[in-house]
């Protein structure tokens, strides 16, 4: 009696269908043994419904665990028709944990099994139905078919469970920004997700065709489905990814160290993670601010390259790189406008400097760093080609002279490698102008005559300060140096 | 008479030293030591030729008391070869099996050498069973510490755990040489002949050997044991690089961790593998042929593997599957499985993983061993062989003097089975009538946690008591109800036993649970003895121990005989 929650009245003809219906609240009900009274308690029954004496109870679903929300039948130990006494064994159940044998606290007959083995149903389904005397197993018979009719989800292999998701993840976080620039995928693409992300789908009911996957090979990754349901990629704790460096330092500096960062008054987003800068990356910040106090401008210059790509062709045997070239050019066409090579100091005068020093921006592994290619203007192409291997490895190795990367007067910036048409580069402190360099690609062009033709052009853009460089100024160098590099002869002298 | 040639040369010296364990101690030792091995074990002796100078001539350098006492046992039968051959037994293979069935030779006086064409230790040692333990060894204690919550009920705290991958293959690596050098010194120190090269059987009592390259040497034997064991097997369409797509011979060097890897097969290796690579980060995808991973376990015990070691994880599966066709990771593309359905053979799927582990068995390794000299021909490989493992040839007949052991036969592809089959074979050519129990023999894999079995799985028994007519029963207990289990808060597990309650025998025993391996073999002694349930019963268990899940497991069962084996008598009505 004690594991009966909700009793139902079944007995006489009429409500036999009013099974499906009684389930209170099953899911509270810990107690294995599990026979559902279906026309009232012993004691009661005589009290309420004295003149009725059919008896048909229901076994149903048990929940064999906190987080079970449906079972599967392993196999019915005894089979319809059979007598059962109180503890025996009735049916196996599997949940989500183990299987277990489920037995019942009453005598009597199993008069029909409505979950066969093998088939599931949600917890407090009624799985077969228990008459008490061979008198009423027709009456059980007759209700357990109306029930499988009337009722089909218990007997369906996957019911729409409840969402009731198990407890075992935190609950995520709340404003969960949901993920989901519908897949970029074009055409039929496979979906590949790792074991894990696709459990991890399942447990957050994230639809995983709504995932952009980020891991190799465009797969979704945990990260993936984490990152789509909000919730804070785990700290690398659990990651056992090689850990070659044991991360070192203070206890990680997680979101609430944003006291120090600058940009204090912005609430923290969540799952954020804050890495301070390196040294490398303070110095091109300060460098930055800096430059917000000089006024710049921009001008661009579109060049055609073909004459350029000819010669580049004909010189990277020799260990040319397109880099090398355009330095040169641009400190040749800085000979002829010293101007652009000049800086501003203390923004009372000019400041023309002696040699050409070309630094050329390049970026390493988690920074920026502009080597010099001291007087470009004097030393050939060959010779600077050298210097310029000898800089890059210096550069990776973290082992350039302070005069190797600060004694620029003129930088270059060369981003046309990657795609980029046009850019516009930011004027480090005591230059005065950089030139940044899209990448080069056949146009279509109308000469005076009005033919077309196909020409590789390049777009330069040159910001310079304006304090000490005018417009004017500017389109004469771009000039010169569009010059330079259509008839790119002269580089090579 | 050979013993008596022992005894002319010990008995000047001591003429107890052969009855005398202590002998080690006593200032001689080491001499007469080296002469009762030159009786025992050099042909010379047969022929008495040049005795004495050679046995004082050469001072055993293995100072080992147990040596000697073996040496001592092996002197009481005095081995020396029968006369006309080399050797009495001559073992081609020297794994585990050719190992064990050498030094059991040895103790029962036989002139014996090993043929060795590879390496000492054979698969289990370098390739096998020994390297895994240890990356299991790493594996269990990773998983031990990044479990967060279990740590906590204990009331630990460990920060970030981390790994070494260079340094774990390390220790494999070392642990395998380690044990091939011990097995080397064992076989040396009772002097076992270890033959180098590839050996080849030229006629029954004859068999060559010799380094590529090299001339062959011919020796003679009174009898022959064929171990040269297995090779991982590659179904075909899998083309293996051993870099992406690989076998347990290259996992086992670890020289990656793969992000995700399949693993073909659910088998103990696969099993072994994903809780290796789980535990190091890696995800996995099984591919099992059959409908139910873990084929070949009980299927209760698979089920509960399933949740315990499958399910939590990460890693997922695809069943009813053959990997049809995979291609190793090149040209920027990842490892390619196809899948088709292991019965329609329509495709089903394609994977794209890291790297892929091929676990699909072992197939024999017993190609040029010269079988065609002696008339016999294998069966998809193995070396057919009766119960006393004596080779059948083509005919059906009996070859005599061949004996094959090991996963060579493929009676039971374990190393210690090989072993097992190797004292049998030993006892059996001296003259002890010996047939191996195959039933007795335990199999263990050594996932976290274990899993162990004995004897027959439950739907084995249930078809052997339909046709044998007898009743069979079940009986379970799980570590939940463990002391020792709750102290560890390793509570998941089950142990199982099958048995027939008319007669008490035990028919099978499976265990999943915390060190189930080293808790079969009391169920696997008692099976191997005949033990009882009834008897077994009343065996005391220390507590608080893991063993009282078996103590539980053999109290729950109902056995319907009286305690005396007498009693079991069956009563004629």
């Amino acid at each position: 009696m004690a594991a009966s929650p909700s009793t139902t009245s079944v007995a006489g003809a009429g409500p036999l269908l009013s099974f499906s219906s009684s389930l209170s609240s099953p899911s509270r009900r810990v107690l294995l043994p599990l026979v559902r009274r279906s026309s009232g308690g012993a004691g009661r029954r005589a009290a309420r419904i004295p003149a009725i004496s059919a008896k048909i109870r229901e076994i149903f679903m048990p929940a064999l665990s906190s987080t079970m929300t449906e079972g599967k039948i392993v196999s019915w130990v005894k089979s319809e028709g059979d007598r059962l006494s109180k503890g025996e064994s009735v049916v196996v159940v599997e949940s989500d944990k183990a299987d277990m044998d489920v037995e019942t606290f009453y005598d009597g007959i199993l008069a029909a099994i409505v979950v066969p083995a093998g088939e599931s149903a949600p917890v407090g389904a009624p799985i077969g139905l228990l008459a008490e005397t061979e008198d009423e197993v027709p009456l059980a018979k007759a209700q357990a078919q109306s029930q499988s009719q009337s009722q089909p989800a218990p007997v369906t292999q996957s019911p729409p469970s409840p969402p009731s998701v198990a407890a075992p993840s935190p609950p995520p976080p709340p404003p969960a920004p949901v993920a989901t620039p519908v897949a970029v995928s074009e055409g039929p693409r496979k979906i590949v997700a790792t074991p894990f992300a696709k459990k991890l789908a399942k447990q957050h009911k994230v639809d995983i065709g709504t995932v952009v996957g980020t891991g190799p090979y465009g797969r979704i990754t945990p990260s993936d489905i984490e990152a789509a349901v909000g919730i804070q990629p785990k700290v690398p704790v659990s990651s056992p990814s090689p850990a070659v460096t044991p991360v070192p330092q203070s206890p990680a500096p997680s979101a609430d160290t944003s006291a120090k960062a600058p940009a204090a008054a912005l609430p923290p987003i969540p799952g954020s993670t804050v890495v301070p800068f390196t040294t490398m990356q303070a110095a091109v910040s300060k460098n930055m601010v800096e430059s917000l106090s000089v006024p710049t401008f921009r001008v661009g210059y579109p060049v055609t390259t073909n004459a350029l790509d000819a010669l580049y062709e004909k010189v990277k045997p020799k260990g040319v790189t397109m880099t090398v070239l355009l330095a040169k050019a641009a400190a040749m066409a800085l000979a002829k406008h010293p101007v652009v090579n000049a800086s501003c100091k203390d923004g009372k005068s000019f400041t023309y400097n002696e040699s050409i020093n070309i630094a050329v921006a390049v970026a390493i592994d988690g920074g920026l760093i502009t080597p010099v290619l001291q007087d470009a203007d004097k030393l050939d192409i060959y010779l600077l080609s050298q210097r310029w291997k000898d800089l890059l490895k210096k550069s990776r190795a973290k082992q350039l002279q302070p005069n190797e990367y600060s004694s620029g007067t003129f930088t270059v910036s060369n981003l046309g490698m990657f795609g980029v048409d046009r850019f516009d580069a930011i004027l480090p402190p005591g230059q005065g102008a950089i030139m940044a360099v899209g990448a080069s690609k056949p146009t279509v062009v109308a000469d005076a005559d009005g033919f077309f033709s196909v020409k590789s052009k390049m777009l330069v853009n040159v910001t310079a300060d304006h304090r000490i460089i005018y417009g004017a100024d500017l389109a004469a160098f771009l000039q010169t140096f569009a010059k330079i590099v259509e008839d790119p002869e002269s580089l090579t002298l | 008479m050979p013993a008596s040639v022992s005894l002319s040369l010990s008995l000047p010296l001591s003429p107890t030293a052969r009855s005398d364990p202590s002998v080690a101690a006593s200032p001689f030792g080491a001499f007469r030591r080296s002469g009762l091995r030159f009786c025992g074990l050099r042909r010379e002796v047969l022929s008495l030729r040049s005795l004495n100078s050679e046995a004082s001539g050469r001072i055993s350098p293995y100072p080992a008391r147990g040596l000697s006492n073996k040496v001592l046992a092996a002197a009481k039968s005095n081995g020396s070869p029968t006369k006309g051959f080399d050797y009495d037994l001559v073992i081609i293979g020297a794994g585990v099996g050719g190992h064990g069935a050498a030094l059991h030779a040895v103790e029962k006086g036989l002139k014996t050498a090993i043929i060795e064409g590879d390496i000492v230790g054979g698969t289990c040692v370098n390739r096998g069973c020994v390297p895994s333990k240890a990356l299991l060894a790493v594996s269990g204690r990773m998983r031990e510490l990044q479990d967060e919550h279990h740590l906590k009920a204990l009331g630990l705290q460990v920060a970030s755990p981390g790994y070494d991958r260079q340094s774990v293959a390390d220790h494999a690596n070392n642990l395998a040489s380690k044990i091939r050098s011990n097995l080397t010194n064992s076989m040396k120190a009772l002097g076992v002949d270890i033959l180098t090269g590839v050996g080849t059987i030229v006629g029954t009592q004859r068999v060559k050997y010799g380094k590529v390259g090299f001339p062959d040497t011919e020796v003679t034997a009174r009898n022959i044991i064929i171990a040269t064991g297995s090779v991982p097997f590659v179904p075909n369409g899998i083309e293996v690089d051993g870099k992406t797509v690989f076998t347990s011979d290259h996992a086992l060097k670890l020289e990656w961790v793969p992000d995700w890897i399949a693993i073909v097969g659910s088998g103990y290796i696969g099993l072994e593998f994903s809780d290796v690579y789980t535990a190091l980060g890696s995800e996995v995808t099984f591919v099992e042929a059959l409908d139910q991973l873990m084929p070949g376990f009980d299927p209760e015990i698979a089920k509960l593997a399933q949740r315990i070691l499958i399910n939590p994880r990460k890693i997922d599966h695809h069943t009813g599957v053959f990997a049809k066709k995979i291609t190793p990771a090149k040209d920027r593309k990842p490892v390619l499985i196809e899948l088709i359905d292991a019965k329609t053979k329509e495709p089903k799927d394609t994977l794209e993983v890291d790297a892929a582990l091929i676990a699909t068995g072992r197939a024999p390794f017993t190609k040029g061993l010269g079988l065609e000299n002696i008339n016999v021909t294998t069966v998809r490989g193995f070396v057919p062989v009766d119960e006393h493992m004596q080779v059948m040839d083509a005919d059906g007949n009996l070859v005599p003097h061949i004996y094959c052991i090991g996963d060579a036969n493929g009676k039971l592809m374990l190393a210690h089975a090989a072993s097992a089959q190797g004292i049998s074979v030993v006892e059996q050519i001296s003259g002890n009538n010996n047939v191996l129990n195959h039933l007795s023999i335990p199999a263990a894999c050594f996932t976290h946690p274990e899993i162990s079995m004995v004897g027959l799985t439950e739907p084995q028994a249930r078809e052997k008591s339909e046709k044998d007519g007898f009743e069979i029963r079940v009986a379970k207990t799980s570590f939940k109800a463990n002391t020792k289990a709750l102290a560890e808060n390793e509570g998941e597990g089950l142990a199982k036993l099958i048995y027939r309650p008319d007669t008490g025998e035990i028919l099978g025993v499976h265990i999943l649970g915390l060190h189930a391996a080293d808790l079969i073999h009391e169920a696997s002694n008692a099976i191997a003895l005949g033990t009882r349930i009834q008897d077994i019963r009343f065996a005391v268990h220390a507590h608080p121990t893991l063993s009282e899940v078996l103590d539980e497991l053999f109290k729950s069962a109902k056995v319907n005989v009286g305690t005396s084996p007498s009693v079991s008598e069956p009563v004629a009505v």
